[in-house]
């Protein structure tokens, strides 16, 4: 007999995703819906679906799910979580466009307000959907379809630190920002996803994990050069860590 | 519970709750605010919950949301508020979500002014946002009406699966009048079996979504949509008939503004011009069997609003080239006088007489 | 039986109370009430109104463009709304703030020193009542007993004490007209 080694999650549907190849949105898919099946929520979960690649995550993960506006998820997600019993699990599932530019004012007033949501925010530094355009967490000197010549901190400014940003909020009860260059950086990050719905669990408010992704379409090299220009480039520019962990006293 | 005196935004409130409305979220803009305020201190009374969102834009997703929940949910903004609202309420539309939101309108466009107007009679009955939609639209003209028009708005919404705007004037918002709150049995209304509140207990994972990439789908979809507006303009039409019967001119005019009318409309008869008024309550579906069956008879028709000519298109539409169809609007939050309606009403009928 | 009355005055003067007043009076003598504001920045220092219709029939148009009755409690509000009342009806001036006379003899104007009065009532908060008081002797809208009966809703419990003041307030109101 042949031992099982793999298995697929429970967590979501058996829907072939429509990723590019090398694209880590599928990693953290799986990453999510293994934390949702292990802490045995995922009937108790409502999954939000943004704008932008992972738009149709909503026909991936295994749970109730709910589609929302650009930028509108915490939005969207206060108004499920707020109405709902108390033991619901609510998620929103967001690119870099999407939380950090459209809908900045949404996600900040959602962690201000200490709205008890987990937010899976994917920050892969450029507007995959649309087909490359800057994104606010593009880094300096990056070219993309609307930065042509590179990002210029004169023209178009600064790349934004979402998770440094949040973390001066009060409401901000768990944030952590992760990686999936590696098999090490999976693993971590699967670790905080879990710790992210935890807290939510718990009731201790607003948690977030920040996931670095790859896009090796739009970045325009392949995807082994993707994992390494994440290390190399991103973390750099966005360091890995917890920024803030109410219950563990940071 | 007997007759209680309030202010108009806060009838709306209180006939929301009564109509089992527990949720609410919104941002405060005058002159609406006080609808705001009520919320705050009587949703936690009945088990509820007012939360303040960052804007308007955020207020109707967080209605989005609570309507996916399967709740009874309501915002409610007046004109430059109800433009941010635009997106979230096309996307309410895409995804069949039922909630009720109020537009107590002030003068436009811009940030306009705060007096009372009716200049957003297009955006709610001709769309406002994006795609192929239709919106049930009433206009109560009393604060008593409001308490029966509220319980038919969540009616309607929960029926249908669509948003339903209730529209009504700074005037509306801020005047009080005597209202009574009178008990009425609930209606029969399907199951919100697609609501999305995770699936313990209740089968398969549902989705609550707007998009559709395939044309095809999306077509059957809006399809199913125009079915809908269809069934809402057979069932949903409302209106007042005043003093029609022998009338030769009709007024046609619909809220605060068709009080004024009535006020004119008794002094043109005191002069023997035989005036009535069609007064629309369902602004969409728009009432054109009142026009059917006076266009025969009747020698001319005066649209008048606090607009530069919005509804009269529709009068227009229904009364097909019939007769005459004159206009009398004021702008900007100016209020038309029962003597500028009356001085109207007698240049259509050909001077005194 | 239709009264159409604007009352009008400074922000703070207590001209929305006032109208607030008579329409819950309205109300509990059965009466068909409105009460409509002007709102806005206005109603910040500047001059602020209210219109308010008491009538046997349901109310109609709750704007009033020619008063039956105005009531002017500062000077602005007499230049406004003085040639506006219908002809036949009343002018209500609080005398103690206006010093204007009015040109018209078409309608009745009565001049209401209404803080000198309230001073001698020994409160000077009920100055609007002894208007209040001349009015209704005027126009027996209301019956001052349902002015009392709403006082007592509107006005917090703790403010209840003021209750025999405006009492004596209105009584003296009225009485400028028996003179």
């Amino acid at each position: 007999m042949m031992e099982l080694v793999f298995e697929r999650t429970n967590g979501l549907t058996e829907k072939p995703t429509h990723y590019c190849p090398g694209c880590t949105h599928g990693i953290i898919h799986r990453l999510v819906g293994e934390v949702l099946e292990e802490m045995d929520i995922i009937e108790d979960t409502v999954g939000v679906a943004s704008v932008g690649c992972s738009v149709l995550a909503y026909d991936y993960f295994n749970c109730d799910m709910t589609q929302a506006a650009h930028g509108r998820a915490p939005a969207v997600a206060t108004g499920i979580k707020r109405v709902l019993p108390k033991d619901r699990i609510v998620f929103t599932y967001q690119g870099d466009g999407d939380l950090a530019s459209i809908g900045m004012a949404e996600i900040v007033h959602a962690a201000a307000r200490g709205e008890n949501i987990t937010v899976i925010f994917v920050n892969n530094a450029i507007y995959g959907m649309t087909g490359g355009q800057m994104a606010p967490t593009s880094l300096v000197g990056q070219k993309t379809a609307t930065s042509p010549f590179g990002r210029d901190i004169a023209l178009q400014g600064s790349p934004i630190r979402v998770s440094e940003l949040l973390a001066t909020l009060d409401g901000a009860s768990y944030i952590e920002r992760v990686s999936t260059h590696d098999v090490a950086s999976i693993i971590k990050a699967k670790k905080a996803i879990r710790k992210a719905f935890e807290t939510q669990k718990n009731g201790l408010g607003f948690s977030m994990v920040e996931v670095l992704s790859t896009c090796p379409t739009n970045w325009g090299i392949d995807p082994k050069e993707s994992l390494d220009w994440v290390k190399e480039k991103m973390i750099p520019e966005y360091p890995l860590g917890v920024y803030k962990d109410v219950k563990g006293g940071k | 519970m007997g007759k209680v005196l309030m202010k108009g935004n806060e009838v709306i409130a209180e006939a929301a709750v009564h109509a089992g409305c527990k949720y609410y979220f919104g941002y405060p803009i005058t002159p609406q605010s006080e609808l705001v305020a009520y919320m705050a201190k009587r949703l936690p009374e009945v088990g509820g919950l007012f939360l303040q969102a960052e804007s308007e834009v955020a207020a109707i997703n967080m209605v989005y949301g609570a309507a996916s929940a399967g709740v009874r949910v309501m915002t409610s903004s007046s004109s430059p508020g109800v433009s941010l609202k635009q997106e979230g309420i096309s996307y309410l539309v895409g995804a069949e979500l039922p909630a009720v939101i109020i537009n107590v309108m002030r003068g436009g466009p811009g940030l306009g002014s705060i007096q009372p107007s009716q200049s957003d009679y297009f955006q709610a009955t001709k769309g406002g946002g994006h795609g192929d939609y239709q919106i049930p639209v009433f206009a109560p003209a009393t604060l008593q009406e409001i308490v029966d028009l509220m319980q038919d708005a969540f009616d309607i919404a929960d029926r249908y699966r669509t948003p339903v705007y209730i529209l009504g004037d700074g005037m509306l918002g801020q005047m009080m009048e005597p209202v009574e709150f009178t008990e009425r049995k609930a209606a029969e209304l399907p199951p919100k079996d697609w609501a999305t509140t995770g699936t313990r207990g209740d089968g398969g994972p549902k989705i609550t979504n707007s998009l559709r990439l395939d044309p095809d789908d999306l077509e059957k979809h809006n399809n199913h949509l125009q079915e809908k507006y269809s069934k809402i303009k057979e069932n949903e039409v409302r209106f007042e008939n005043y003093l029609t019967e022998d009338a030769d001119y009709i007024v046609v005019a619909y809220g605060t503004v068709s009080r004024i009318a009535k006020n004119a409309i008794k002094k043109a008869r005191e002069k023997g011009i035989k005036v009535g008024m069609i007064r629309p309550i369902s602004l969409w579906p728009f009432p054109e069997k009142p026009f059917y069956e006076t266009r025969e008879n009747v020698k001319a028709y005066l649209t008048v609003e606090m607009s530069a000519g919005q509804m009269v298109e529709d009068v227009r539409l229904a009364v097909n080239g019939y007769k005459p169809v004159h206009f009398y609007g004021r702008t900007g939050g100016m209020v038309p006088s029962q003597e500028d309606i009356l001085a109207e009403i007698i240049k259509m009928a050909g001077g005194d007489q | 039986m239709l009264h159409e009355i604007i009352i009008a005055g400074f922000g703070g003067q207590g001209v929305m109370s006032m109208g607030q007043l008579l329409a819950y009076s309205g109300m509990h003598e059965d009466k068909q009430v409105s009460w409509l504001p002007s709102y806005g920045p206005e109603q910040r220092g500047g001059t602020a109104n209210c219109s308010v219709i008491i009538s046997d029939e349901p109310v109609g148009s709750p704007v009033i463009s020619h008063p039956s009755v105005a009531i002017v409690l500062n000077k602005p509000s007499f230049d406004k709304f003085e040639p506006l009342v219908s002809p036949g009806g009343i002018l209500i001036v609080n005398s103690s703030l206006v010093d204007k006379k009015s040109s018209r003899d078409d309608i009745t104007v009565i001049e209401v020193p209404a803080s000198e009065i309230a001073n001698e009532i020994g409160e000077p908060k009920v100055a609007n009542s002894v208007i209040l008081g001349t009015f209704l002797k005027l126009t027996n809208a209301v019956s001052p007993d349902s002015i009392i009966e709403a006082l007592k809703k509107v006005l917090p419990e703790r403010r209840h004490n003021l209750i025999p003041a405006n009492k004596v307030a209105l009584e003296k109101g009225a009485e400028l007209i028996n003179k």
